[in-house]
């Protein structure tokens, strides 16, 4: 299926406790109600399921291929994401397999979102200084992104032990490395490595206003066409954001503000009304969903990746499974139109396994001496 | 010329307000193309400034008064002394200011207290921040005490209106005699081309 913008849903895994009940999940009720939202969001019919990476409590997803591995085995459409892999303190090497291996079992539905943590205590947790973090993000994705397209690698670096006629196995699948998303909340370099390589930049564009990720994605779609990729338009921009809904707006505000005000990121801080004035979140009804994200585009231009965040503050697994139908009912089928209207047709469709497929296989009738 | 004065006096009237409005004038006086002196009221923006800490991001009306201070040639920052140093509003907002903001800007420091006792919080405490934010601090800090309102000089040291006079001299100064600056609060958007990060890491052969 052709989809000009994926939607989906991110997760951070964060067990916390309902603020209305009281009550904390467990761990294997967390994990557990990680997988039935992914399936959920296939059964809605959204397109990408990503969670994040972390190592330590209160979070429980510390090992995402193996909790993709499993969603993979029990969908059929959906699309399995990262968002994010820690490509600072995990071994570059483990990541080309793990992901290549993925990408096998899930027949190409994998890509992934490299990030670099925001944790400290993981850096020196997996012997690395966190004062480095930007040059282990250049270095070991230097080093990823050979070991998926070179069969036998001679490599030597700052950060990991050298290689010498190494092979990732398995090879990616069809020679196809999964795609690759670069997420940064503020650094430029990380913008400018993403445009380096051609790969998408994504926006987290929750919790800090737009003006400050509108300048981070101006610059990664000027880099992009200086690199020379396509023009500007052409880069591959994904975007977060965060909702929550119901068919009535005032229901949604009551329903969701004791959540909001003790929430472990933006809790005991400005009101509900301030925060969704200064950042992209938005609680109301599914229209108010649907005209706040379709001004995204306005802000950033046609992008390809549309994810929400829905599972966290202590929500109920019952209301976040409630919220990604309202999602998948009625709002994904109108943004799919809304977007696709006046989008110009040099703007590329959300990458895939297949079109990547597609352009490899082109390429490679074109132009037969280039390896 | 931009001129920013910020005060974290808490009453209104306030004392601290008093005394930056006195060195501002004085300073003022001494720049002939100075326009009127933007004065910054931290209690105003006590909410906002909280609310950085926890959301990690500053609101509009704040982001704009960040970037005044960002891009201004110079400032005078007055706070009251509790608890021997400055007071907490005072430090939390230069704690919301990006660590480059106020690298080789002049500044005049000056506080405010019940007693002559604490004057030295200044040297003690407003001056190593300030030599931490790397902001070139005028030799001469101000500190007025309730009774120097009053005309507690004696024949052996200087009156407040004398200490005013010579700190306005001292930032006057270094503000005429410096090149201007064209500052931006968006220098972060500067980039290292990619090359240039990897050819960094490579290792020495």
């Amino acid at each position: 299926m052709v989809t000009k913008v994926q939607f989906g849903i991110f997760s951070v895994g964060d067990v916390t406790t309902d603020p209305t009940t009281g009550r904390t999940p467990t761990e294997h009720e967390r994990i557990k109600a990680m997988v039935t939202i992914a399936l959920k969001a296939e059964e809605a019919g959204l397109d990408v399921f990503a969670t994040g990476e972390h190592h330590n409590p209160p979070f429980v997803p510390s090992s995402p291929t193996t909790m993709l591995g499993y969603i993979a085995a029990r969908t059929e459409r959906l699309i399995l994401s990262t968002a994010t892999t820690l490509i600072t303190t995990n071994d570059p090497v483990k990541i080309a397999e793990d992901f290549a291996m993925l990408q096998h079992l899930a027949d190409g539905r994998v890509d992934l979102m490299m990030g670099r943590g925001n944790t400290g205590p993981v850096y020196p947790w997996f012997g690395q200084d966190i004062r480095q973090g930007i040059p282990l993000a250049i270095e070991n994705y230097a080093l990823l992104h050979r070991l998926w397209r070179e069969d036998v690698v001679d490599w030597e670096g700052r950060f990991r032990t050298p290689l010498q006629g190494f092979t990732s196995t398995p090879r990616p699948l069809d020679g196809v490395p999964p795609f690759v998303w670069h997420g940064s909340i503020r650094s430029p370099e990380i913008a400018e490595q993403a445009a380096y390589y051609g790969d998408g930049f994504f926006a987290n564009n929750i919790f800090w206003p737009k003006e400050h990720f509108q300048r981070l994605i101006g610059l990664y779609r000027q880099r992009y066409a200086h690199y020379g990729h396509g023009t500007p338009e052409q880069a591959i921009v994904g975007l977060g954001g965060q909702v929550f809904m119901r068919k009535n707006s005032q229901d949604a505000v009551r329903e969701f503000r004791p959540y909001f005000d003790v929430a472990p990121v933006y809790g005991h801080g400005p009101s509900l009304e301030e925060f969704m004035a200064e950042t992209p979140l938005t609680v109301g009804s599914p229209q108010q969903v649907i005209d706040r994200t379709l001004q995204f585009r306005d802000y950033f231009g046609d992008y390809q990746r549309q994810l929400f965040l829905m599972d966290h503050a202590g929500l109920p697994l019952k209301t976040v499974l409630e919220q990604i139908d309202l999602l998948g009912e009625e709002v994904v089928p109108v943004l799919r139109a809304e977007f696709a209207k006046g989008r110009p047709a040099e703007v590329p469709d959300a990458p895939t396994h297949a079109s990547l497929l597609a352009a490899k296989t082109a390429s490679a009738a074109t132009e037969p001496v280039d390896a | 010329m931009k001129l920013v004065v910020i005060t974290a006096g808490l009453t209104q009237p306030s004392s601290t307000r008093l005394l930056a409005d006195r060195l501002a004038e004085a300073v003022g006086r001494r720049l002939s193309e100075a326009g009127k002196p933007r004065v910054i009221e931290l209690r105003e923006l006590a909410v906002d400034i909280a609310n950085v800490f926890v959301t990690g991001f500053p609101n509009g009306r704040l982001r704009e008064v960040i970037e005044a201070v960002t891009e201004a040639d110079g400032l005078i920052v007055v706070t009251p002394i509790f608890s021997g140093s400055y007071s907490g509003l005072f430090k939390s907002f230069f704690d919301v200011l990006d660590n480059t903001a106020l690298a080789g800007k002049p500044v005049l420091v000056a506080a405010t207290g019940g007693t002559a006792r604490h004057s030295l919080a200044l040297e003690h405490a407003l001056r190593p921040l300030f030599a931490y934010l790397r902001a070139v601090v005028v030799p001469t800090a101000v500190y007025a005490a309730t009774e120097d309102w009053g005309g507690a000089q004696d024949p052996f040291t200087d009156g407040l209106g004398e200490r005013i006079e010579r700190a306005a001299e001292e930032l006057a100064d270094l503000l005429l005699r410096r090149a201007p600056q064209a500052r931006t609060a968006r220098e972060e958007d500067e980039v290292v081309p990619f090359e240039q990060q990897l050819a960094a890491l490579r290792p020495p052969h």
